[in-house]
């Protein structure tokens, strides 16, 4: 990137390993109890009224300020699986690099079987969303504050009680996680203590709010309440490495049985966030999940940016001294 | 989804309503009345959902985009007067600065979250958010303006304000402040057109280039504007230039701004509710634009031409802040343009970039 973009990089001196998650969507089974986990620990408000969205299972709808887990429920037919098999069999002739597993030979899938064992008529997409602890956070950088900062475990947190609202980085997000908590009321400091039985009050209105990685639970050694909670092992959490490593095991493991349509999101480090610190296994195109195919961090772009409002700001001066100059007969 | 033999009794399904405030639209069928430019492209997104958010920015942002801009150019208006010797023009220009930059920041403060925490804007110097050096040009500005403004309501009242000892302060520092004031005037105008750019947003974003230019231009012909509704037209000469070279400098920028965007990317500046907004700047820059122009010593024709210039700069920053808000509800326009650059770079040969890998 350029010398103006934030990078873990910068915390180095932590000595700690950069901390994510690998969300394996091929073993979720949409059961929710990340989202539930998710709320329970960070005590997020309802998001909404309870209402049926028509989007199958999905009635969270998106990540938000006050959802920082989402499960996504795609519903697909025969033609929506072989045509996503068929993109994730491009992509691997892309021969982009670092195909198969650590170590491994890289393999050309031209001539994998991918009919049936199981393709079968209809499939359910389901994939658990969550912040994406960019390299390059787009939030990070935009904001004006400093409250939102690179932790010591390489993840990007909001601070309540520096954050004033101004909402810059709910437009620096190319994902649309972060949001500035808009409803409830403001609770006095002893108002936000949670007493058991009772329901708690809203709190850090008026702040941007996302998922901060469970930034109280992995500074004392915990996983993540998403992580803890899932059954199947569908999120995995650890040091970004293995977690990179490990999708890159299961995703070999896929294409060897014909499941071509499998392919990582985030695991490339020369992408336009530089890589995420949350690396994704998806079995379609990432805008099937509601994920953008090919973010970039707006800052990458920002001294190029400034040179251009340099320039017309001096063609601004050059035309107000050119005012005094034509309109100089009084 | 199934498909089964008893699928023909089945009643039609109903159109699948619009719920949270319209969020969650069918895929490019927004249900706009108007036909988009580009001919709709068939593309995948989740049940419509936008994949980027709106930031929050309501309509005092706009106001704090247009008044930020009156500021810049009322300023430089004023260290030119401030030099030449142009009194009355120096007077209305430094008052009209000040006045819109302390109105520009009520309605900034006005729009965040937590308006108690505006001074948090200012605990850090952070060049990689054009927020942060904004508020610090904000504020530099601000402190320059008011020493100008108040020397000149000083001079009007007859030295009638209770400032003691502090008056000599105040006149020695009147001539540095007017041009530290005209010294942050562009940066000012400037920095807005970055700080919209700077964003996920595709429209904002896709405009970087040419936003800027877009973004200075209002702000001359609003100052411009200004003093041609306040000043004496034998003494607003420099103001009418300015207006004129303005609106002809707004209209060359906005179009070459639409022309170098991605047309996905544009669409919002031109559609609905910001495209109107936009097409009526256009129509009113050209009027006050030619007005400025012609106007010479008529009073009253270079008064309503700074009314249009001024209208014509609100309605540019509201269309433009609106357009970005529109673009983010729609994931056609985060998706498509994507799409579109990642599969150039990949015709191109570039495939180390993307962040979709086969493993």
């Amino acid at each position: 990137m350029n010398h103006l973009t934030e990078s873990p990089q910068h915390t180095r001196h932590s000595g700690y390993p950069r901390k994510g998650f690998f969300t394996d969507t091929s073993i979720c089974i949409g059961c929710k109890a990340c989202e539930v986990a998710c709320k329970e620990w960070n005590r997020n408000p309802a998001d909404s009224q309870y209402e049926l969205l028509e989007s199958s299972y999905d009635n969270t709808g998106e990540l938000g300020a006050d959802t920082w887990r989402h499960v996504a429920f795609v519903e697909q037919n025969r033609e929506h699986i072989e045509a996503a098999r068929e993109s994730g069999r491009a992509l691997v002739s892309l021969g982009m690099p670092g195909i198969g597993p650590p170590g491994g030979n890289g393999q050309n899938l031209q001539g994998v079987d991918t009919t049936p064992p199981d393709t079968p008529d209809f499939r359910w997409l389901m994939s658990s969303d969550v912040c994406k602890h960019c390299t390059n956070a787009g939030c990070l950088d935009v904001c004006p504050t400093g409250a939102l900062f690179r932790t010591e475990h390489g993840t990007v947190v909001v601070q309540d009680d520096i954050c004033n609202g101004c909402g810059t980085c709910v437009a620096g997000c190319p994902f649309g996680v972060i949001e500035r908590r808009s409803d409830g009321v403001v609770g006095t400091k002893s108002e936000r203590d949670f007493t058991p039985g009772e329901q708690a009050g809203t709190h850090n209105v008026g702040v941007a709010q996302k998922c901060t990685l469970c930034y109280d639970r992995i500074i004392d050694g915990q996983t993540p309440a998403c992580a803890q909670a899932c059954p199947t092992t569908s999120i995995k959490y650890g040091t970004r490495e293995d977690m990179v490593d490990t999708a890159r095991t299961r995703v070999a493991e896929l294409h060897a049985q014909g499941l071509t349509e499998a392919r990582l999101y985030g695991a490339n480090s020369q992408d336009g966030v530089g890589g995420t610190g949350s690396v994704f296994l998806l079995l379609d195109e990432p805008e099937v999940y509601g994920l953008p195919p090919d973010p970039r961090v707006p800052t990458a772009d920002l001294p190029q940016m400034f040179k251009r409002a340099g320039l017309a700001a001096a063609g601004m001066l050059a035309g107000a001294a050119a005012a005094f100059v034509l309109g100089g007969r009084r | 989804m199934t498909v089964s033999d008893f699928d023909s009794y089945r009643p039609p399904e109903p159109e699948r309503r619009k719920r949270r405030g319209g969020k969650r639209r069918r895929a490019g069928a927004g249900g706009r009345g108007e036909v988009p430019v580009v001919p709709e492209a068939t593309f995948a997104s989740y049940y419509g959902q936008p994949v980027i958010k709106p930031p929050p920015w309501g309509s005092p942002i706009a106001i704090y985009l247009f008044l930020g801009g009156v500021a810049g150019g009322s300023a430089l208006l004023g260290v030119g007067a401030q030099l030449s010797g142009r009194r009355e023009l120096c007077r209305n220009s430094r008052l009209g600065a000040f006045g819109a930059i302390g109105a520009g920041s009520v309605a900034l403060i006005a729009d965040l979250g937590r308006p108690e925490r505006f001074l948090h804007m200012l605990r850090t110097i952070k060049p990689s958010s054009p927020m942060s050096l904004g508020s610090w040009v904000l504020t530099a500005f601000s402190a320059a303006a008011g020493v100008a403004a108040a020397a000149e309501v000083d001079r009007m009242s007859a030295a009638r304000l209770p400032l003691g000892p502090l008056r000599r302060v105040l006149q020695a520092l009147e001539a540095p402040a007017g041009v530290g004031a005209g010294v942050l005037a562009t940066p000012l105008a400037a920095y807005t057109a970055v700080l919209l750019s700077d964003t996920a947003n595709p429209t904002w974003n896709a405009a970087r280039q040419d936003l800027p230019f877009v973004f200075v231009s209002s702000a001359s012909l609003a100052a411009g504007g200004l003093g041609m509704l306040t000043t004496a037209p034998e003494h607003a000469g420099p103001a009418r230039a300015l207006a004129a070279m303005g609106a002809a400098g707004e209209l060359v920028a906005t179009r070459v701004m639409k022309r170098n965007m991605d047309p996905v990317a544009a669409e919002p500046l031109e559609l609905d509710g910001p495209g109107r907004l936009l097409k009526w700047s256009e129509r009113l820059t050209i009027a006050g634009g030619v007005g400025a122009a012609v106007a010479g010593r008529s009073r009253w024709l270079a008064a309503g031409s700074g009314a249009a210039l001024l209208a014509a700069s609100a309605l540019t920053r509201f269309g433009v802040l609106r357009a970005g808000l529109a673009a983010a509800q729609d994931p056609r326009y985060t998706i498509e343009p994507q799409k579109r650059r990642l599969a150039a770079r990949r015709r191109a040969g570039i495939v180390h970039d993307s962040i979709t890998t086969a493993g």
